[in-house]
């Protein structure tokens, strides 16, 4: 099948494109680009060339739209196995492609937990049968997640594993993550760090302030998360290891981060999510626990420290991490709410107001969405650009409309947003993934 | 004059002038308790549940003679004795006590924010006894009484809280009030139990308990809990009492009519010297006392609240 792409305002910073474009699409690939003429200048610009009526089987016109690479989610929870009444592989992908996400890394604290090359393989099928975009495995670290001893990484790794955490919990013992770090070198493997200094955060449920005291509920200090981020880096430089931060939430981290990255020792990259940079500890208030997340949400002064990461540099992705509750979970005690936000359908508005508050540019933000991640996790020869010979991924969006986030209409099952009834835009209008077509409004 | 709300679950929900009201409407109730048939028709027909999720036998029970004194019936929902054991959720016990007909549910929780929970989403009136180491709201509305009657007022007076701040919720809800109404409130306490960041609520912070002290009207000690021993918080209840425990002496650094409160139950000592707790400054027995009368004032204008 053939489609045809015109009046494409495409954005791709691979291929340092911000222009007016087609695109033809045949065989699940991007077969060409090329630059239209620019309104106003006349036919024959170079590359120009308009499609021949008859020639594809479908046009889409995306006048007036924006056509990004697929967005690459390199933080997700589909829950499946064994947590299928909040998400499955299915229900998650979907949600995946209504926010633009064309590529879902998924990650392994499901039960039983991703710490076989079987579990991994179990994934990859289900996906294939089930989803509807490109799902990649992330395989635990240790064994159950135990943090005791390394999970077969290697045989994780050529089942299609694309990067390693035990994402939910830190690898407590300093001994094991030297040892990860170290043998991940075998197939240059991707370690992710949930960085949190477990006896500090102990029975934490939010942030550490006089918000938390006030509030009666025990804070979680950003020095959990900045110890074990100190530790990781000085880990990383011990042993040459890829290292990635998850979920940076403080101004300390990001302070950590950018002096890791000036001493320019070892490899680390990392990521935020749209809500450490959009909304502050205030949203429990209330005890909403739809705002409770692990890391807790911070205050002004870190949410500027993360927009400044981005701007800078310091911070390389934005990911979703996406978690999934059933709504009895997050309804009654806010103690024992499980932490977690449903963010796969929010992420591209929520990042989309970094480029009207002026923090990051349009190449910027996909770069951060797609390119970034893609790169990091091995990807970009299919994923994160709309290069020819890359995977027919794409998402075509109007970041003029405005629509009011409505939870209930989620694709996923976890309904658990604090973003319910915000107003954003750039909501995507069409999701191409691997060539199928999803097409919305 | 009535309250805004249906509901009480906070403090910080409350103007200073329904304060006021709660504790002028408790001064009225106090005269019925003192009478030989101690009991008013005002919420006859109308339920009372109490609803604890965590053991009490103080509250639990000053809030069910105030119920009976108002002629309320009075349903004891106890955690041990309800199907929360089988692990039924919050929603669904409060509908089930709605259910069997409850005009006002009174609620005590491990958790903090429970009551707010349950009030969002039942009909009936929710009354917090007590919520994590959130809000203790009744127990301040009856200390800050009990301040009054001794007193005369609450604007101006130093009031001296001590012992484990953080996760009290009786200080918590005594901050609240006692700040609304033009009180200084002290904190004083080892720094592990009392975060420097609760200086921005407008209260003076205080490690040393001499200095403290130092010419307040009212000294408000705080139970230990014993279960906090062995996390980190202090070495030792003996070294607590030497360097937070009320003594004679140091009740002398306070006015000379300073006045010593305690939520109770006590541990004598631990953080109050016996001597102390007997002593005739002590007002310990008149906040038992006044307990009833408020919580009556509170079961009495909550129900007066149409939503």
């Amino acid at each position: 099948m053939k489609l045809f792409i015109k009046n494409a305002h495409l954005i791709d910073p691979v291929q340092k494109l911000d222009n007016i474009c087609s695109i033809l699409i045949e065989d699940r690939k991007i077969q060409e680009i090329h630059a239209q003429a620019a309104k106003g200048r006349g036919q024959g610009a170079k590359g120009s060339k308009d499609h021949k009526p008859g020639s594809v089987d479908e046009v889409i016109d995306a006048r007036g739209m924006l056509v990004l690479p697929g967005l690459v989610d390199m933080h997700v929870h589909l829950r499946e196995p064994g947590f299928e009444y909040k998400e499955t592989i299915r229900t998650g992908t979907e949600a995946a492609v209504r926010g633009g996400v064309t590529s879902v890394c998924c990650m392994p604290n499901t039960n039983p937990v991703n710490d076989t090359p079987g579990i991994t393989e179990f994934i990859i099928r289900k996906a294939i049968q089930e989803g509807s975009c490109s799902v990649f495995p992330i395989g635990a670290i240790t064994k159950g997640q135990k943090g005791e001893e390394l999970a077969e990484l290697g045989m994780m790794f050529d089942a299609g594993c694309v990067a390693f955490s035990d994402d939910g919990r830190p690898v407590v013992d300093s001994m094991v993550m030297r040892r990860a770090l170290e043998y991940s070198r075998i197939r240059n493997m991707l370690i992710i760090s949930h960085a949190e200094d477990l006896s500090l955060a102990a029975g934490g449920v939010m942030n550490e302030g006089l918000l938390s005291v006030t509030m009666g509920l025990q804070g979680i200090p950003a020095q959990a998360e900045e110890i074990m981020i100190s530790r990781d880096i000085a880990l990383a430089e011990l042993t040459g290891g890829r290292l990635h931060i998850a979920h940076v939430s403080t101004a300390g981290s990001v302070e950590l981060l950018r002096a890791a990255r000036k001493r320019g020792i070892a490899e680390i990259t990392s990521e935020t999510c749209p809500h450490y940079f959009s909304i502050t500890e205030e949203a429990v208030s209330g005890y909403n626990a739809n705002a409770k997340v692990n890391p807790p949400l911070r205050t002004k002064k870190d949410v500027e420290a993360i927009r400044e990461g981005l701007r800078d540099g310091t911070i390389d992705v934005i990911a979703t991490d996406h978690a999934p509750h059933h709504k009895d979970e997050k309804s009654g005690e806010f103690d024992a709410a499980p932490s977690g936000i449903s963010g796969l359908e929010t992420s591209i508005g929520l990042s989309m107001r970094l480029v009207d508050d002026g923090v990051l540019t349009i190449a910027g933000l996909v770069d951060k969405m797609t390119c970034a991640p893609a790169r990091i996790l091995g990807l970009s020869d299919t994923k994160g650009t709309l290069k020819p010979g890359a995977d027919a991924d794409l998402v075509i969006v109007d970041t003029e409309k405005e629509y009011t986030v409505n939870a209930a209409d989620f694709r996923s099952k976890g309904k658990n947003t604090p973003f319910d009834g915000w107003r954003l835009k750039a909501r995507p209008a069409v999701t191409i993934a691997r060539g199928r077509i999803y097409r919305w409004e | 004059m009535n309250l805004r709300s249906k509901d009480l679950v906070s403090i910080k929900d409350l103007s200073a002038g329904e304060i006021e009201h709660i504790i002028e409407t408790a001064a009225g109730f106090k005269d019925v308790l003192g009478r030989d048939i101690k009991k008013v028709p005002a919420l006859r027909g109308k339920t009372t549940v109490n609803l604890f999720y965590e053991p009490s036998t103080r509250t639990r029970t000053s809030f069910e003679v105030a119920a009976k004194r108002l002629s309320t019936d009075v349903i004891n929902i106890a955690t041990s004795t309800s199907s929360v054991v089988k692990g039924e959720t919050l929603l669904d016990t409060a509908r089930t006590v709605l259910a069997l007909g409850a005009d006002i549910v009174v609620i005590r929780h491990k958790c903090s924010g429970t009551p707010h929970f349950l009030a969002r989403n039942i009909d009936a009136s929710v009354v917090n006894a007590g919520d994590g180491t959130n809000e203790h709201p009744t127990q301040a509305l009856l200390d800050l009484f009990t301040m009054k009657e001794n007193k005369g007022r609450i604007q101006g007076l130093e009031v001296a809280i001590v012992g484990d701040i953080l996760h009290s919720r009786v200080a918590k809800s005594n901050i609240y009030a006692l700040s609304k109404l033009g009180a200084k409130v002290r904190l004083i306490g080892p720094p592990t139990l009392v975060p420097d960041c609760m200086r921005d609520l407008g209260v003076g912070i205080y490690a040393d308990m001499n200095a403290g002290l130092e010419g307040v009207d009212v000294i408000m000690m705080l139970r230990i809990q014993l279960e906090r021993q062995g996390k980190g918080f202090f070495p030792s209840t003996h070294e607590y009492f030497r360097n937070w425990g009320l003594t004679a002496a140091r009740v002398a650094r306070a006015k000379d009519d300073a006045i010593i409160m305690h939520p109770g139950p006590m541990n004598r000592g631990i953080e109050i010297a016996s001597e102390v707790a007997d002593s005739s400054r002590s007002v310990i027995l008149d906040q038992v006392t006044n307990g009833i009368a408020i919580r009556m004032a509170v079961l009495y204008l909550v129900s007066g609240v149409k939503e």
